[in-house]
């Protein structure tokens, strides 16, 4: 047995980008090998070079990288400077490859099985096109695709995330590969369709025996998902063992940094709001919040979509409501509608007893004050032009507020910045100080409540943790309340004392964090637990076969 | 909540943090190498460095003609006629025995003054049309891109050409028919950059900041919608300095004996197989002015914008 | 499908009519009325008006009546597609322009077929070539390509070509050996502009996941640009060849004053020159008319190549 070489065996693989201004090594002594048949989780965080190494084992690093050093044996054979006429056979043959962004990486002007077929024609798979057709069909209706025929004469976005990615999956097992490189398969994809997509790639890689390169900056999918996981930082693997091990018993001290700052379902949750001496005060009340749009559709007719449709909670004050659902849940319209960035069509939103819904402009202005937002993209919502001081200042000096220096020293200490960023930028920002100085700015004119709109889902699990933790303190010491706006519930648990389930711009649960994650009582609570990787999965009775392909055309209609 | 991590030195997921700590003196320290960066990377691109020496020598020409031309651009003298390019003259002499040179050197100011004419013209009134449709939208908004729209449906030159008829010919007329014909181009830019900037999560921010209208429009949509529209100004410069010659080929720019690019372009044809100069000069002078232009624009593109 | 042609038109017809207000108006509004701008000239030749002359001209030309008379009579006249006669001549300006379209045709044609293969080559070439130099030489010869000005090129040529090395005749139209020059010249700037936005367009292309992915199944540089690069590139270059058409008919004003052409650009070039205003409202009229035609055309042909776009009578 000791005789056969693993499948992959990468050994000290260096590899650097040149630029005009320099060059960057991307990768420099990256070592790992994948087993036959087994699955390795390559993880890191963003820039950690994780992706460079999957696209330097296709052979498909972009011009302007530098000669790969190293060695990446695929079964015995050297792949490091064979001419790309040799690897040409080597990709979709051997090796297959799961991209990242399942939408952007079919082409979107060919139909799908044309795409499907490509490969198996490409390679002489097959010897016509009706044959190539039909074992297109084949491979979509293995993919777990409905009715193959029909999609395979569908264009990419004619169909959901998911089922690209299942198309992409079909076209990487076309020419029946050894190894399977999946880079971030599923990260564009909502955590129930996620889960879905994950339970296939395991179901085909090991049906077919195909060893699997899962690159991933999820520890929690690694952990769930693989036999042996290798951490990368920097540039080089930093560790590499048996996934039980490595998540268990982390060797580095990065990968010990990597698995405290996972939000997981073990974390402790939230503490509940500071219960007041004189009872629960409502601060914020929105009742039956309704929002329609028109929506074209791609046969030229019109529909109307309720994005909000009758939403109904309410919030103390120093308390703090999660609101988690998947994209289209019509969460994030919610959120422009407390902000009074849109306008309601009917319902209110009561703050303080002032319905924000229909209050005059020049009041609105002033109760401004006491209501500020936190976006998902913190560099967007930092003007260009802007530095930290006047982005920071900004509100103060619309309401003319004096002793502003003062003010945004303060803040800046506030939200932990060293004062020296100050006249920077935000191209000079990393994206973690970006949405401190967007937490600073929202916390000038100290408001009572802030309107968080994912604020951490941008940013690497490290720097997330430290925002979270900035956010739970700040909540205590100003005595803030939040409602925090988010697709990931590891991180609602963490955060939030009470939660709001939406879905198709309804509320289907609503209660105290601790007991609707305890006991859900609606199936789609129940599958969103579940879908959480390494999360408690034990009430998760309703995710069965039948509703996993009832759920296909609802992928689809989300998108 | 994990004690481990503490929440303020976690921000390590870009390079720039290294930098993002420096002291004032180092940030100017930081300035003069990018800027010391900037001329090393123009003279690793010797042809923005020439399009710039050029456009240099030609701004110079436009500023102070007499300095650099020393004969009389409208001296006749008909026992010179048609002599070729020599030490004395080094364009040589039209048929009339005027100085080449001195011609193309104020012919290239009447020209570039003319192209920088019609360019601002176009820039401010397509800004002014493209901002209020794209901020304020509504009816406004139909109503000026309807406008717009009639104004795109006939090819440039010929609109041009139809406005001159009109205002009547010389070198003003033409810039301003030039510079009308450039306005759809400007409004449309304007009014997208408008629309991406409104749309803009720091404008919402603004909004919630408790910002005015006027403010957001000052402080936000000017300053960023700014780059692109000056970058698509000096772009167009190049294109309007080249209708501008072909108008004035057609006969509609200035007067005889006044010199112009292209009309001494067009005078030059009677004498196409024997004074190679004569059309040759001028022509080139132009084609060179369009070429440093758009190089220079394309190189503030790429650089300026971006960051 | 049949009703969004029926929509677009019936707007191409607003946006047309719209045009020829404004140009009635504009005439009408500018001090002065067309027959003192007719006889001021382009010089100082029609300085000292004759003043019962000038009746005259207005009474022939029916100038003489109001103004709303004159624009419900010059719409109805329009809706006949009668521009009435020209100023100049007497002519019909029907027959006038049917007398220099076929001319104009012939050229504008050959030029955009050669601006088409030589634009799709050159950016192909800018793109594929294996080596960096080259590739960005091309690039510059299609900037410089651009910034030449038509009517000097023109010139250059019949320097070079016909007198120098007597290749080609200098002037007239109807045989294709007089042809090969002006489509030439014509077709340069638009050569440069297409290959430009198709190669951006394609190096764009190029860099989507969708060609990893054909990579990644083990497809060639070329087959990735040929088989999926080149279509989805092809839109930003499909809206500019819609307008280079336009562009062209406008150049033909310059090249066939150029090369002694007797073609609709010669045509309006003497028309501006005489302000010969029925011929130039006809001319703008053919020129707009032929931009909604044009661009419908483009519009109905984008869905075949890209099944995204949707047409939308909005």
């Amino acid at each position: 047995m000791s005789e056969t070489p693993p499948l992959l065996t990468v050994r000290d693989l260096r590899v650097s980008y040149r630029t005009r201004r320099s060059t960057v090594d991307a990768v420099r002594g990256a070592s790992l090998t994948v087993p036959a048949g087994e699955t390795v989780a390559l993880v890191g965080e963003s820039g950690s070079g994780k992706s460079t190494v999957g696209l330097a084992v296709l052979g498909l690093l972009p011009e302007g990288a530098e000669p790969v050093t190293g060695s990446i044996a695929l079964g015995g054979r050297e792949l490091v400077g064979l001419p790309d006429r040799e690897l040409r056979g080597v990709r979709g043959r051997e090796i297959g490859f799961v991209p990242q962004d399942p939408k952007a990486s079919l082409n979107p002007v060919q139909r799908v099985g044309a795409q499907v077929a490509e490969g198996l024609r490409i390679h002489r798979l097959v010897d016509s096109r009706a044959e190539a057709a039909r074992r297109a069909e084949e491979l979509l209706a293995d993919a777990g695709l409905p009715e193959p025929a029909r999609v395979a004469q569908r264009f990419p976005h004619e169909l959901s995330g998911g089922m690209c990615q299942r198309v992409l999956i079909a076209i990487a097992l076309a020419g029946q590969p050894r190894l399977l490189v999946a880079d971030e398969p599923t990260s564009a994809l909502d955590v129930t369709v996620q889960r879905r997509i994950l339970d296939h790639l395991a179901e085909v890689t090991r049906d077919a025996g195909t060893g699997l390169l899962l690159i991933t900056h999820d520890l929690a999918v690694a952990a769930e998902r693989a036999e042996r996981i290798a951490v990368m930082s920097a540039g080089r693997v930093v560790e590499e063992g048996p996934s039980a091990r490595v998540i268990g018993a982390p060797a580095h001290a990065y990968t010990r940094e990597l698995v405290a700052a996972a939000p997981s379902m073990a974390a402790p949750a939230a503490p509940a709001a500071a219960v007041r001496a004189e009872g629960p005060e409502t601060l914020l009340a929105v009742e039956d919040l309704r929002k329609v749009f028109q929506v074209r559709l791609p046969n030229g007719g019109r529909e109307r979509v309720a994005a909000v449709d009758g939403v109904s909670f309410t919030l103390e004050r120093g308390g703090s409501l999660g609101i988690v659902g998947e994209s289209g849940s019509g969460k994030s319209t919610t959120a422009q509608l407390l902000l009074r960035l849109d306008r309601p069509d009917s319902g209110r939103v009561v703050l303080d007893g002032v319905d924000l819904a229909t209050v005059r402009p020049a009041r609105l202005r002033r109760l401004r004050r006491d209501i500020q937002p936190v976006f998902q993209d913190a560099y967007g919502s930092l003007d260009p032009t802007f530095t930290v001081e006047e982005a920071i200042a900004e509100p103060l000096a619309a309401f003319g507020v004096g002793g502003r220096a003062e003010r945004v020293a303060e803040l800046l200490d506030l939200v932990r910045l060293p004062s020296t960023t100050r006249g920077r930028r935000p191209t000079e920002l990393s994206g973690g100080q970006r949405q401190r100085v967007c937490i600073a700015r929202a916390l000038a004119l100290t408001p009572r409540l802030l309107v968080l709109d994912e604020p951490v889902s941008a940013l690497d699990v490290s720097v997330q943790a430290g925002i979270l933790a900035l956010l739970a303190r700040l909540r205590e010491e100003l005595g803030l309340s939040y409602v925090f706006i988010s697709h990931d519930l590891a991180v609602v648990r963490q955060v939030c004392d009470r939660v709001v389930v939406m879905r198709r711009g309804k509320v289907v649960e609503s209660g105290p964090v601790a007991e609707v994650f305890a006991e859900p009582r609606h199936p789609y609570t129940r599958e969103l637990l579940a879908a959480i990787p390494g999360g408690l999965r034990a009430p998760a009775p309703a995710v069965t076969a039948g509703t996993a392909n009832a759920a296909i055309p609802q992928e689809k209609r989300l998108t | 909540m994990p004690m481990t991590v503490t929440d303020t030195d976690t921000d390590t997921d870009t390079a720039g943090t290294a930098e993002a700590t420096g002291a004032p003196q180092e940030r100017e320290h930081a300035a003069r190498a990018r800027i010391g960066a900037a001329l090393r990377g123009t003279a690793r691109r010797p042809w923005l460095l020439l399009a710039a020496l050029y456009l240099g020598l030609v701004l110079a020409w436009t500023v102070a003609p007499g300095v650099f031309a020393h004969q009389d651009p409208l001296l006749t003298d008909a026992s010179r006629g048609l002599r070729p390019p020599g030490a004395e003259h080094w364009f040589g002499t039209d048929n009339l025995g005027r100085d080449l040179y001195s011609r193309v050197v104020h012919g290239t100011r009447t020209s570039l003054v003319a192209g920088l004419l019609a360019v601002a013209l176009a820039l401010v009134v397509g800004s002014v049309l493209g901002a209020l449709a794209g901020y304020l939208g509504g009816w406004i908004d139909q109503v000026l891109m309807r406008v717009v729209e009639v104004l795109i449906i006939i090819p440039g030159l010929l609109l041009s050409l139809a406005v001159v008829s009109i205002l009547g010919f010389g070198t003003t007329n033409v810039a301003i028919a030039v510079g009308i014909a450039g306005i759809p181009g400007f409004a449309r830019v304007v009014r997208a950059e408008v629309l991406r900037i409104k749309g803009s999560a720091y404008v919402q921010a603004a909004v919630t900041s408790g910002r005015r209208t006027p403010a957001i429009l000052l402080r936000h949509i000017v300053p960023n919608a700014s780059p692109p529209v000056l970058v698509l100004a000096a772009l167009d410069i190049g294109g309007a300095v080249l209708s501008i010659a072909a108008l004035s080929f057609l006969g509609y720019g200035a007067a005889p004996p006044a010199p112009e690019l292209g009309a001494m372009v067009s005078q030059g044809r009677d004498y196409m197989s024997t004074a190679w100069w004569l059309t040759t000069f001028p022509g080139l002078t132009i084609a060179l002015v369009v070429l440093s232009t758009s190089r220079i624009a394309r190189a503030l593109e790429r650089s300026g914008v971006s960051s | 499908m049949t009703r969004y042609v029926l929509v677009r038109l019936v707007n191409g017809l607003f946006v047309l009519w719209a045009a020829l207000t404004v140009s009635f108006l504009v005439l009408h509004l500018v001090p002065g009325d067309p027959v003192s701008v007719m006889l001021r000239g382009g010089g100082g030749e029609g300085a000292a008006i004759d003043g019962s002359l000038a009746d005259e001209l207005r009474a022939d030309l029916g100038l003489d009546r109001p103004v709303h008379e004159q624009y419900l009579d010059f719409v109805w006249q329009v809706a006949r597609l009668d521009f009435g006669t020209s100023f100049s001549t007497g002519d019909e300006v029907g027959a006038v322009l049917a007398r220099a379209l076929p001319s104009t045709l012939e050229l504008a044609g050959a030029s955009l077929l050669l601006a088409l293969v030589l634009g799709v080559a050159a950016a192909v070439a800018a793109t594929l070539l294996p080596n960096a130099p080259l590739r960005s030489a091309v690039l510059s010869a299609t900037v410089v390509g651009n910034a030449l000005p038509s009517f000097w090129t023109g010139i250059i040529l019949l320097q070079v070509f016909s007198f120098g090395l007597g290749w080609f005749p200098a002037y007239g139209d109807g045989e294709f050996d007089q042809l090969v020059l002006p489509a030439f010249a014509l077709a340069l700037p638009g050569v440069g502009l297409l290959a430009q936005v198709l190669g951006r367009s394609l190096r764009t292309a190029l860099a989507e996941p969708y060609v990893r992915t054909a990579r990644a199944k083990g497809a060639s540089r070329l087959r990735a640009v040929t088989v999926h690069a080149l279509r989805n590139a092809a839109i930003p270059a499909m809206t500019l060849f819609g307008l280079m058409i336009g562009g062209i008919v406008a150049g033909a004003i310059v090249t066939e004053t150029v090369f002694a052409r007797q073609g609709i650009g010669r045509l309006t070039a003497d028309a501006i020159g005489a302000h010969d205003f029925p011929v130039i409202r006809a001319l703008v009229f053919l020129a707009g008319a032929l931009y909604v035609l044009v661009n419908l055309a483009v519009d109905l042909i984008y869905p075949k190549v890209d099944p995204r776009i949707v047409l939308r009578s909005a």
